[in-house]
């Protein structure tokens, strides 16, 4: 509920959202006016609350990751990368160097289709609907990476607990570089547009600044921390998978204003693609051997079949979202320790075992059971540190799951923030923060 | 014969109508959740809705014709959601877009709702989580066709 | 590193009960010197309080001697360091508040509150902050159940 005290006579009390279009659908502002400025506010969160802990404490663990997609729906791939390595440090299980490059590689393609989203939407509530043009068809490029690699554009569920679902498809380098050279021409037509674009420049320069110990105090972390001038990214501080191997830097703003924010953020997306190039190459160097020279397509093999009298075996190609999943590349991509990964998919439909082991992964009262304990991972998310706090009591279901959602703390300093600047300045402010409500009110 | 005539020129006129009203939807997108992100990209010049005559979106009620339910409605914005319904004005659809719109999807818990149609009345739905572009372009091709077949209303209409 | 967890371990004899290294240290301290702990942590370069939440611990296996746990998570900055930080409270008590020392304490002490019900002493403005005012009862409790819907619209069933 909101509950906002009036503290001058002369003033005007104004509600925005929760249905707004600048605010995202899920967020209400209250804020009270005199003539164009706010002198006091307040914030509501809670229209997006699915109870996403509560159903944690229902679910086995792999039955979780689809929950995590949903948490910050612009990069799922990071969410399910902080759940897994959640239960992996709990359960003390290694995951071998190439499921650590995919998973990489995918963080760093969500985190840059994180940043297009949220540098557009805020550019088009500043009133530049082509740059949310020019970037929704890069992040298309993206996503069409994201697609043939996981199977699915926005929920992907793709880094599971011991390792990932699949490897990458034959074709990603190839998919990836063409992505990543057409984002960057399109991230140079934006900055071409927008960077010294003096409608721009008034709207963001020397708005919703935060001093650097105002914003150590509100919990701040990722980008938003960063502008400020701070250094603190999770990847260099408690590095985890294969970024103390990668070579990137971490962009710093100065002022801690909208504009710093967003030069942060696009500065982030070039330190990304360097980081996805060099995944590259660290996937080339492990590569399975592929057999797949020897794959032929299902209706090749038959119509062969027909003409070739010989006794020829041929292997027939799985569905593209099973590749990976073949024996051949299931060692790069799963956990040594098979009892808590699934089987490779071969074996699941082709030996007893395998539909034995299938089971006891996916049935509820076997399943994964981590030791009785707790445990807080954290990885660096599109919006700041993201963390999961896990707690278990011996049984294949989390006792308890917290997340530690960036954008909530984030959120909590947005009255703060937009104390004493103008009521259009809300919207930059607002859009600078990239509240995710899926993420802040869980 | 002159009560046959009529009928004629109504239902002819009712046709017009159902044509200029399926090609200018002016979509009023209801955005809470994950399925934003694919409403995005289907609005965007990648899939671009605007082949269909959705393309406008207008963010006030009183203008626009299709509310696009797009996310999970929770038990919180319920009320919200029941009053923007009210306030559009006729001749109005509904979609459901995504499975939580649809049905409450892999969310069944203390906070939300089973099914905007549980709130407000669904013409059609798009399942998916998130629905593809394709689907949502399937589902506005369906309601289209509601639209064009059914029995206009119009001021002087007897 | 090392120093200061000797540091904090020296200081606080009295306060800490438990100490263990897990993935990161883990410091379990009696709830009249947490005001007391925390401004230390403060003054010693923690200067990012991470995260608050509680465990309701009422269906735990074994029988634990108060219902609740609040867990505080810290960071350093200077010693790129995160501790975990928790105590025990029952159902009736009431926890302090850490919203003089950290701001976002007031919003994540609200989400507490809401979603576990436990009062905190000296906050400035303690309110549901993600359910709705006519909701009854806190949902992550462990008796709340998984579906028990209360609906702010009539004609909304319980289904």
């Amino acid at each position: 509920m909101i509950k906002i005290k009036k503290e001058s006579d002369n003033s005007f009390i104004l509600n925005i959202g929760p249905s707004h279009p600048a605010m995202h659908g899920t967020i209400r502002i209250v804020v009270e006016t005199e003539g164009e400025k706010v002198i006091n506010s307040d914030v509501e969160i809670g229209y997006l609350h699915r109870g996403f802990e509560k159903t944690a404490e229902h679910k086995s663990y792999p039955k979780i990751i689809p929950y995590t997609d949903r948490l910050n729906y612009t990069s799922p791939l990071i969410n399910n990368h902080g759940f897994a390595l959640a239960v992996e440090t709990l359960l003390g299980i290694e995951v071998p160097e190439r499921a650590k490059i995919i998973r990489v590689a995918m963080d760093e393609i969500a985190r840059i289709t994180d940043h297009l989203i949220d540098v557009a939407a805020m550019i088009n509530e500043t009133g530049a609907i082509t740059v949310l043009l020019y970037m929704m068809e890069a992040r298309e490029y993206f996503w069409d990476v994201i697609d043939s690699t996981t199977g699915a554009r926005v929920t992907t569920s793709y880094i599971r607990i011991g390792g990932v679902k699949a490897d990458v498809p034959e074709n990603f380098r190839e998919l990836t570089e063409k992505a990543i050279k057409e984002t960057r021409r399109i991230l140079r037509e934006v900055d071409g547009l927008i960077s010294k674009n003096s409608i721009f420049l008034k709207r963001t320069k020397g708005i919703g600044v935060l001093s650097k110990e105002d914003a150590l105090s509100y919990g701040f972390t990722g980008p938003l921390l960063r502008a400020t001038g701070i250094f603190y990214d999770v990847r260099k501080f408690s590095p985890y998978a294969v970024y103390p191997k990668v070579e990137f830097e971490v962009p710093l703003g100065e002022n801690g204003d909208v504009y710093d924010r967003y030069k942060v953020r696009m500065q982030e997306m070039e330190q990304s693609m360097k980081i996805i190039e060099q995944c590259l190459d660290l996937l080339d160097e492990t590569a399975p051997e592929r057999v797949s020279n020897r794959d032929v397509d299902a209706a090749e093999a038959l119509s062969k079949s027909k003409f070739d009298k010989g006794v020829k075996t041929e292997r027939i190609k799985l569905s593209p979202n099973l590749e990976g999943m073949e024996r051949e590349s299931y060692d790069g991509i799963y956990s040594k320790n098979r009892r808590f990964v699934p089987p490779p998919k071969q074996t699941v439909y082709n030996s007893i075992e395998g539909i034995i082991h299938q089971f006891l992964y996916v049935m509820d009262g076997y399943g994964i059971r981590p030791p009785k304990g707790e445990v807080y991972a954290a990885v660096e998310g599109g919006n700041g540190e993201l963390g999961f706090y896990l707690v278990s009591d011996g049984s294949d279901i989390p006792y308890k799951l917290h997340v530690r959602a960036p954008s909530f703390h984030l959120m909590s300093s947005l009255s703060e923030m937009i104390k004493g600047h103008y009521i259009a300045d809300i919207i930059p402010i607002f859009g600078s923060i990239n509240m995710i409500g899926g993420e802040t009110d869980r | 014969m002159g009560v046959e005539s009529g009928n004629f020129i109504t239902t002819k006129f009712d046709s017009i109508l159902g044509w200029a009203r399926k090609y200018s939807m002016f979509v009023y997108p209801f955005v809470t959740a994950c399925c934003g992100m694919e409403y995005i990209a289907a609005a965007c010049s990648h899939f671009d809705i605007d082949r269909f005559g959705a393309g406008l979106t207008r963010f006030s009620p009183r203008q626009s014709d299709v509310l696009m339910i797009v996310g999970t409605i929770s038990q919180k914005i319920a009320p919200v959601l029941r009053k923007i319904y009210d306030q559009m004005a006729e001749p109005k659809w509904v979609v459901a877009f995504g499975t939580c719109a649809v049905s409450g999807g892999i969310y069944d818990n203390y906070s939300t709702v089973q099914g905007a149609d549980k709130i407000v009345p669904v013409d059609v739905y798009i399942p998916g989580c998130p629905p593809r572009p394709e689907t949502v372009f399937e589902g506005i091709m369906k309601l289209q066709e509601k639209i064009q077949n059914q029995p206009q209303d119009w001021r002087w209409k007897k | 590193m090392e120093e200061i967890i000797d540091k904090i371990k020296s200081a606080f004899k009295e306060t800490i009960l438990f100490f263990e290294e897990r993935e990161m240290p883990v410091f379990i301290i009696k709830k009249e010197d947490v005001l007391s702990f925390v401004s230390f942590l403060k003054e010693s370069s923690f200067s990012i309080l991470l995260d608050i939440t509680a465990v309701d611990y009422l269906k735990w296996p074994e029988q634990k001697e108060k219902r609740f746990e609040i867990v505080y998570h810290f960071f350093s900055l200077e010693y790129n360091l995160r501790i975990r930080v928790k105590f025990s409270i029952d159902e009736k008590e009431k926890s302090p508040s850490l919203t003089s020392f950290y701001k976002n304490a007031n919003w994540l002490e609200r989400e507490v509150y809401d979603m576990y019900g436990i009062k905190f002493d000296g906050h400035p403005d303690l309110r549901r902050i993600l359910m709705y005012d006519e909701f009854k009862g806190h949902p992550l409790r462990k008796d709340y159940p998984l579906k028990k819907r209360q609906p702010r619209l009539e004609g909304l069933k319980d289904d």
